[in-house]
């Protein structure tokens, strides 16, 4: 049974937990707000990108000079997993997540015989993949330093992509994010970006007139839009992160609230208690006379 | 009194202008061409220059850096890798990029040297220009 003043020793120092989540979450709240709203404004450049370059390259796709990053190299022998977690912990299972999802994905590859490579984009995946993918680890990004992400973020990220892939240093490559649903959702998702998907129906019937010719925009275009869905990623990954954030802090804010009930009612009993035996203590002492 | 048509200028970060206008100056990769209601669907890149819309309510001019455009007879959308509008604001930032430029140029060789020697050169006129 621990004293009375451990006990309000205990409730003082959850209290002052409770003060760090609520204000954590707070700012996770403020965060998040701006996240999204970067993410809101970059989603009509991504979408129109999306539409012309799928309309490109169903019309180039096939043919012979058709650019590497959409033909492929002609094997899918080395993948490039681009994995993207936070730079900061304490927000839920965000990291964990990713990992998990990113961590299966190279166990299935290397169970077919595959070569894995994994470039890291953030701290605490790197973290946690070294551990058991260690080996396989060719290079980290480091966003610590970054207070607002921006496009040259992801032309850092994308440049250091390229060089690698013009070394043939790899054959696919698929970036791991989480994607933003709402709050309390967030969905980890793999994404190919080299060679580019196409989908299957986005051949357009509009007839389009290119300056210079098809092929030179598609070879300007293809880099453009393999930075465009990492930047997309790297938004959403923001939003997110704040997402599951404020959503992990509110619930420790909660489990706050509850322990301090439970220990303010433990330590009121103890004290009444206290008082009680020491009244027998008295009345006893009292009769004995 | 000429038909207006949809336009939007889209960089990766936001949107920066959107709305009816009559047309649309673009400085293309092969010259400057002016886009207005039903033109012929074309896509063309951009070279550094100074893109101007003309809309009833007046014109806007910005600095683009490069990007692509797409030209449909219903709109046009412009998507610029940076676009600033041509201001002295813009003006500022302009030259600072102006300057990176340069110096990537500077230290590249070959034909990616002659790419940055082109860009920086249109853009230096793009930026004399707004003055």
């Amino acid at each position: 049974m621990p004293s009375l003043k451990d006990l309000k020793n205990r409730i003082g120092s959850v209290k002052s937990t409770r003060k760090i989540t609520k204000a954590m979450q707070m700012v996770a709240a403020a965060k998040l707000r701006r996240a999204q709203e970067a993410a809101e404004a970059a989603r009509p450049y991504a979408d129109k990108m999306a539409d012309v370059v799928n309309g490109l390259a169903a019309s180039v796709a096939g043919s012979e000079g058709a650019p590497k990053l959409l033909a492929g190299t002609g094997s899918d022998q080395t993948h490039l997993l681009i994995v993207m977690t936070a730079e900061r912990g304490l927000c839920g299972g965000f990291n964990s997540s990713i990992v998990k999802v990113a961590r299966y994905r190279a166990e299935k590859l290397m169970g077919e015989g595959k070569t894995v490579k994994i470039l890291t984009v953030g701290k605490k995946g790197r973290e946690q993949l070294r551990r058991d993918l260690g080996a396989h680890l060719v290079g980290h990004i480091d966003l610590s330093e970054v207070k607002r992400v921006g496009y040259e973020n992801a032309a850092e990220i994308s440049k250091k992509v390229f060089e690698m892939f013009e070394a043939g240093e790899f054959d696919v490559a698929t970036i791991f994010y989480n994607r933003f649903e709402s709050v309390i959702s967030q969905i980890p998702t793999p994404r190919q970006i080299i060679p580019a998907v196409v989908p299957e129906d986005a051949a357009t019937d509009a007839l389009y007139d290119y300056e210079p010719s098809e092929e030179a925009i598609l070879e300007d275009l293809l880099p453009r839009s393999v930075t465009t869905q990492i930047f997309t990623a790297l938004l959403e990954n923001g939003a997110s992160e704040q997402g599951a954030r404020m959503s992990a802090m509110d619930n420790a804010t909660r489990n706050a609230g509850d322990m301090i009930d439970r220990l303010t009612i433990e330590y009121n009993r103890s004290r009444q208690a206290a008082i009680t035996k020491e009244l027998i203590e008295i009345i006893s002492g009292a009769e004995a006379l | 009194m000429a038909e207006l048509m949809q336009f939007d200028l889209v960089s990766p970060e936001r949107k920066l202008a959107s709305g009816q206008v009559r047309a649309v100056q673009i400085p293309g990769a092969e010259g400057d061409m002016t886009a207005m209601a039903n033109h012929a669907a074309t896509i063309t890149t951009l070279r550094p220059g100074v893109l101007v819309s003309e809309a009833p309510e007046g014109n806007s001019r910005f600095v683009v850096t490069g990007g692509f455009a797409e030209i449909s007879p219903q709109g046009t959308s412009v998507l610029a890798e940076r676009a600033y509008p041509a201001n002295s604001e813009g003006r500022a930032v302009l030259e600072v990029i102006l300057q990176e430029m340069r110096a990537k140029a500077a230290e590249s060789s070959g034909p990616e040297k002659d790419r940055l020697d082109k860009a920086a050169n249109d853009l230096s006129r793009a930026i004399e220009s707004i003055s």
